[in-house]
């Protein structure tokens, strides 16, 4: 009897001590919300949770895909009210909101980390008032993809400059062609020509500075980028009734051979390929400079991980944020198979998928001017919807602009005050 | 002694108010619903309405501001704009009802299947009228502009065309619409009083006499019916903007409701104050019309007893 307690008692100890080192480990529930609802990043997500749940065995976790459209407004309410462990968002002013109402956990001490000394360039578009609010998982560039056969037949060249972009523009629309689809019931896709537009004429501090409010709609720099535009809009040089198309609907002009390219990011081309434009046919270049007095910069939206504040399990939360930028995990995820985007740790390998190693390059080298991440991401959201609004409007009725920016300047004026 | 005194008192004060109190209880349950969930918000939305909110944040009084703002934004006016073109066209679905009814009011054979095919639009979810409406107006492959194009014309892009687009989508509402007062009057036509058209016959009155002075007056209520849900209904045109157009192109198709979901509720919006202002303004207008039909149902209520 006495025997039996004695084991007994040293079995408790040993499944305690068990148990202690486990709580190390981690354990408990890791709840993650993820936006990735298109079916490979789905299935990239799904991945990534099942590989790391498989490092820690007494951790279970919980992914909930949500729809990505949904998920922008619904994200509000489970923040505050049933926060998950861990939730997709955006880089840069998106996040704003969320910090200023203490919603996003400061995770300042995971960056100082020896970890996380590899994802430096994505830095700034994670910190807000000096800390950082989440990691970087992926990221993609923007740019010109075109019809490489088009060209060819009309024996056009990649441009570099503005006026050859017109030129080419110019033969591609005696050729029975359009230059550029667009479907602008995405009142993004006008947010994209309007920042490398504006990056071009006027150079990422001014385009920067404008998004945050401190050069107004109507200053001259703002108008001598319109007039470029409307050089454009005056050619002819984008699809007809473009306002009725979202951006997945204006593809099929560019797979027709109806319209010869689309400025884009990189994710438009999945379904291009899909619908049968494979490498000979679909290439890729970079916005041609406009104003050869300033520096190149590029759109580069990265989608981040970050932990809420009223998260349950934060200290699995920060594993699986260290876990996520891995130079591993982002060799991995962000490989053709699953994401197809660039990984954000400099020590990962990209994709050799030739679009992939172009922007790759192109962002790396290529852009110094600087890294924008989107219109709408940089500019605070009322602010960008408003004006990409107006965007749209401009793209129709050239002819109101000074009506818009009016508009637009009186919208700041309330918006940043 | 007194104690079973006091206990007939007690149970005799129900016994003694029933008849008052009853009522009251079956109707608790409703009243403290229509209380919380229908009261309430309209007092709770004109409270936020003196407020910049966010949602997530602190909410700071900042007294008629949202309202002085609504007062100079092109947006609002725009939306109230096409709202008004909404009441006024979306009350076609009344006539062009009346008119199915009509003539589906006879006894062929297979008149059930043909009801039913007339029905059919208003079971179906907007969502799909909307999906349907957007492919039939698409500028390259839509079937609108196929028949246009054997025509003669030119395509029409009525959805991405600021002139045309509220007018398209209006059209697309008046399908469901009219399946809809077409029922409401085939229930009105059943209880036509036979005898009073035998009567007009014989008076010799036919065609659209009979109709307007004998068939109409009878299908009042009916009639009644159907402007109310025509009216709630055009107010409420939010799904059909939401799927077809996403309140463009350049918000020239938002209406209030639209505008009141995009400024405070969509992805760029949050505004909840702004958004609480447009709202007590689309409940003002539409409070003229709720008075209005409460007015005349007490009148009914008082020339029937």
């Amino acid at each position: 009897m006495n025997l039996f307690k004695t084991t007994a008692a040293a079995l408790l100890m040993t499944s305690g001590l068990v148990v202690s080192a486990q709580a190390e480990g981690l354990s408990g529930t890791l709840k993650i919300f993820s936006d990735m609802s298109n079916p490979a990043p789905r299935a990239a997500m799904e991945g990534m949770a099942e590989r790391f749940g498989a490092l820690h065995p007494d951790l279970t976790v919980e992914v909930t895909v949500i729809d990505r459209e949904a998920y922008k407004t619904q994200i509000r309410n489970f923040l505050t009210a049933d926060a998950p462990d861990v939730a997709n968002w955006y880089a840069a002013n998106r996040m704003k909101p969320y910090v200023d109402a203490g919603l996003f956990e400061d995770i300042s001490d995971l960056w100082a980390s020896p970890e996380l000394a590899d994802l430096t360039s994505t830095k700034g578009a994670m910190t807000l008032d000096g800390k950082q609010w989440g990691v970087p998982y992926t990221y993609y560039q923007w740019g010109v993809y075109y019809r490489a056969d088009i060209y060819n037949e009309l024996g056009l060249s990649e441009p570099a400059t503005f006026d050859e972009m017109k030129s080419n523009c110019q033969a591609i629309i005696e050729s029975g062609r359009k230059c550029y689809t667009i479907g602008t019931k995405n009142y993004w896709t006008a947010g994209g020509w309007f920042d490398y537009l504006n990056m071009r004429t006027n150079g990422y501090d001014y385009h920067s500075s404008l998004l945050a409010g401190e050069i107004a709609w109507s200053d001259d720099g703002v108008k001598q980028t319109f007039a470029n535009w409307r050089e454009l809009l005056d050619m002819g040089a984008f699809v007809d009734n473009h306002t009725a198309y979202s951006w997945q609907e204006s593809l099929p002009f560019m797979v027709q051979g109806d319209a010869a390219a689309i400025l884009m990011g990189n994710f438009a081309v999945a379904p291009l390929r899909d619908a049968g434009l494979d490498d000979s046919k679909l290439d890729f270049y970079q916005f041609p400079a406009i104003n050869s007095a300033v520096a190149l910069a590029e759109d580069a939206p990265t989608d981040t991980f970050h932990i809420p504040a009223n998260a349950q399990n934060k200290e699995a939360a920060r594993a699986f944020l260290k876990f996520v930028v891995s130079a591993d995990n982002q060799t991995l995820i962000n490989n053709g198979a699953n994401l197809g985007q660039l990984p954000v740790n400099a020590k990962s390998s990209v994709d050799d998928d030739k679009f992939l190693q172009e922007g790759f390059v192109m962002l790396s080298s290529n852009s110094p001017g600087g890294v924008a991440q989107f219109f709408d991401r940089d500019a605070p959201a009322q602010m960008a919807k408003i004006a990409m609004e107006g965007l749209q409007e401009f793209m129709v009725k050239p002819d109101n602009l000074d009506k818009i920016l009016a508009r637009l300047d009186r919208a700041a004026k309330r918006i940043y005050k | 002694m007194s104690s079973p005194t006091k206990a007939r008192t007690q149970r005799s004060w129900y016994k003694r108010n029933e008849i008052a109190v009853t009522p009251w209880l079956f109707l608790a349950p409703g009243v403290v619903a229509f209380l919380l969930y229908v009261i309430f918000p309209i007092f709770q939305s004109i409270n936020i309405s003196f407020y910049e909110w966010d949602g997530l944040g602190e909410a700071y009084w900042v007294g008629l501001s949202n309202y002085e703002e609504l007062y100079w934004d092109d947006a609002f006016y725009v939306s109230l704009r096409n709202n008004l073109i909404w009441l006024v066209l979306y009350l076609l679905a009344i006539p062009a009802g009346l008119a199915i009814a009509l003539f589906l009011n006879q006894t062929v054979t297979g008149i059930r299947l043909y009801k039913s095919l007339f029905f059919f639009p208003f079971v179906i979810s907007q969502v799909v009228v909307g999906l349907v409406f957007s492919w039939f107006y698409d500028p390259s492959f839509g079937l609108l502009n196929q028949i246009l194009g054997v025509v003669g014309l030119g395509p029409i892009n009525v959805l991405g065309d600021e002139r045309f687009v509220t007018y398209g989508i209006i059209a697309a509402g008046i399908w469901p619409q009219t399946a809809y007062c077409m029922i409401l009057y085939l229930t009105g036509l059943n209880a036509v009083d036979p005898e009073q058209i035998e009567a007009a016959r014989l008076d010799g009155a036919k065609g659209l006499r009979m109709l307007w002075h004998v068939i109409i007056p009878q299908l009042k209520p009916a009639t009644f019916i159907a402007f109310v849900v025509t009216i709630i209904g055009a107010l409420r045109s939010f799904d059909l903007i939401s799927i077809m157009t996403g309140g463009g192109p350049f918000g020239e198709s938002r209406v209030l409701s639209f505008y009141m979901f995009e400024v405070a509720l969509s992805e760029y919006g949050f505004r909840m104050g702004y958004g609480a202002a447009i709202a007590v303004v689309l409940f003002l207008i539409m409070l003229c019309f709720i008075a209005y039909f409460l007015y005349s149902m007490y009148q009914d209520d008082k020339g029937g007893r």
